[in-house]
């Protein structure tokens, strides 16, 4: 029984990080109906960025504000110089141009920064608390929290604030919410900044666990995606439930069958929803009443 | 006053999507607090021209003046700003969200403190709104939906109000409390521009009208004249 407990604790930790890379994507996604696979770059950007600017001096936190500022910038300037300038182009394009964005981030990675991996130092230390005859680490706690938090924060966001409501509009008819005067340019910019963020913090907050380098971004994309398509493509819910689930589902895989096929589960899962239930767990059915 | 400004001017505009020219050089103009209909068969180029004015098509030429000002550059966020608002074709309600919460989109781009109180008027217009408020506007019946995208579009506080095929797939009862809302709005001071298929309805509440055909306009006057003339009356009144 400890073992069970043992591995979903690790499984949930990476399944927060999975959840909130999904995040990104199904905000994205609802703002924009751009499915972004440079996701998991913001979250290579997060932790790297934070391992070379504490490196340089700076304090850990100011750090982690940096790096989230970094990964805004440049989820900005993806919107701005390869998404919007594309707009009328078809959905595979548009896939096809953040593919390409994020081959280049990961190419500019290697060169700012370097080939090798990277550790941060955990924010409460390396001791482990037990917890039903389980190891669990402080930064697990970190993570957990940190991502909750966020989810939290988006869901005030998104049900609380008439901005909120304004991406909500925007994703529910677009037409609509440029004909009730929503900007909706500046709320797929807002979308791709915050998405970056969440990116951003979610790689700052699992580098003390998993190490980053420059290229970790394609596999979170990945796991990302295939957590989003489980919890159903552009439902924030889905997309927590569906990391969260593909995260365990991996730790439980790796620990009972064989850590070989760890990143297998992820691709079995995409494969499993794609035929049997495309809408995904909460998705949203195709038919709506007229 | 009704007749002196005007509201909008539109003149040769066109439109296309592709290669297909859509609106082949429109020119009419809207008065302060007229209510004009915008009649025509289906495909004739009504709703490309409503969707050009609140700059969610774009156009290949012509211009438009809004209380004296081209407006034909403005992205659509700002025209709703200087109070042009539309009630769509097809509705286009926010379905995943309240009924509430699709007023108060409404008025997304007010700042003032008169969005409740204009809220409470429109539930008065439309009581049964007061009633689904807190439900999913999806969940509506047509017709509701319908009052629900005419209400939203006046939460906006339109100087120019933009109402596309608002009858369309609804009960003659539906429809007459349609038209009784839009003439209760012109009392009220709002200009609005009426596109209908339902032409004798449009034409009955109407102070002056047009009729486009295939991206022209092919025939203009008084309400009045034209539900007499015999030519829109074998075309479009459907009686000889």
């Amino acid at each position: 029984m400890p073992e069970f407990f043992q591995f979903l604790v690790s499984g949930l930790t990476v399944g927060a990080v999975y959840a909130l890379v999904a995040l990104g994507f199904t905000l994205v996604y609802s703002a924009s109906d751009v499915v972004n696979f440079a996701q998991g770059e913001f979250v290579m950007l997060g932790g790297m960025v934070t391992v070379f600017v504490s490196t340089a001096g700076v304090p850990l936190p100011l750090a982690a504000l940096i790096a989230v500022g970094v990964s805004i910038v440049i989820g900005l300037l993806l919107y701005w110089l390869a998404i919007a300038p594309a707009r009328g182009a078809s959905a595979i394009s548009l896939i096809i141009i953040t593919i390409g964005a994020s081959i280049f981030l990961r190419g500019a990675a290697q060169i700012v920064f370097d080939k090798q991996f990277h550790k941060l130092p955990s924010f409460s230390g390396d001791t482990p608390v037990n917890l039903f005859g389980a190891a669990v680490q402080p930064q697990s706690f970190w993570v957990l929290g940190g991502a909750a938090v966020i989810v939290l924060l988006l869901y005030v966001f998104l049900e609380r604030t008439l901005l909120g409501k304004a991406v909500l509009a925007t994703a529910a008819n677009r037409l609509a919410a440029r004909l009730v005067g929503i900007n909706t340019a500046t709320i797929m910019a807002l979308a791709f900044g915050g998405s970056a963020a969440i990116g951003g913090i979610a790689g700052i907050l699992i580098t003390p666990i998993t190490l980053t380098s420059y290229d970790v971004g394609t596999q979170l994309a990945l796991k990302g995606f295939a957590a989003a398509m489980l919890g159903g493509m552009g439902n924030p819910l889905g997309a927590v439930v569906g990391g969260l689930l593909l995260g365990s589902l991996e730790a439980f895989g790796a620990g009972y069958i064989s850590s070989t096929y760890k990143d297998a589960f992820a691709f079995i899962v995409i494969l499993v929803v794609l035929f049997t239930a495309p809408q995904g767990l909460f998705g949203r059915r195709a038919v709506e009443r007229v | 006053m009704r007749g002196s400004l005007r509201v909008l001017e539109i003149g040769n505009l066109r439109s296309a999507y592709g290669r297909i020219e859509v609106l082949k050089g429109i020119s009419l103009e809207v008065r302060v607090g007229e209510v004009v209909a915008l009649i025509g068969s289906n495909g004739a180029g009504k709703t490309t021209l409503l969707r050009a004015l609140s700059g969610v098509q774009p156009i290949t030429g012509g211009e438009i003046s809004f209380l004296g000002e081209r407006i034909e550059r403005l992205p659509s966020h700002r025209r709703v700003a200087r109070g042009i608002l539309q009630s769509p074709e097809g509705r286009q309600i926010f379905g995943p969200l309240s009924v509430e919460d699709n007023l108060r989109l409404g008025a997304y781009l007010r700042r003032d403190n008169d969005i409740d109180e204009d809220r409470e008027k429109i539930f008065g217009m439309f009581p049964m709104l007061k009633e689904k408020r807190s439900q999913l506007a999806g969940g509506l019946s047509g017709g509701q939906q319908q009052m629900l995208a005419i209400g939203r579009a006046l939460m906006g506080k339109p100087k120019l109000l933009l109402l596309d095929e608002p009858s369309l797939g609804l009960s003659p009862v539906l429809i007459d409390q349609i038209l009784a809302a839009i003439v209760s709005l012109r009392a009220a001071g709002v200009t609005v521009l009426l596109v209908e298929q339902n032409a004798a309805a449009a034409l009955e509440i109407a102070d002056r009208g047009y009729v486009i055909e295939t991206g022209r306009i092919v025939h203009s006057g008084a309400a009045s004249a034209l539900l007499s003339d015999p030519k829109v009356k074998a075309s479009y009144l459907g009686f000889e």
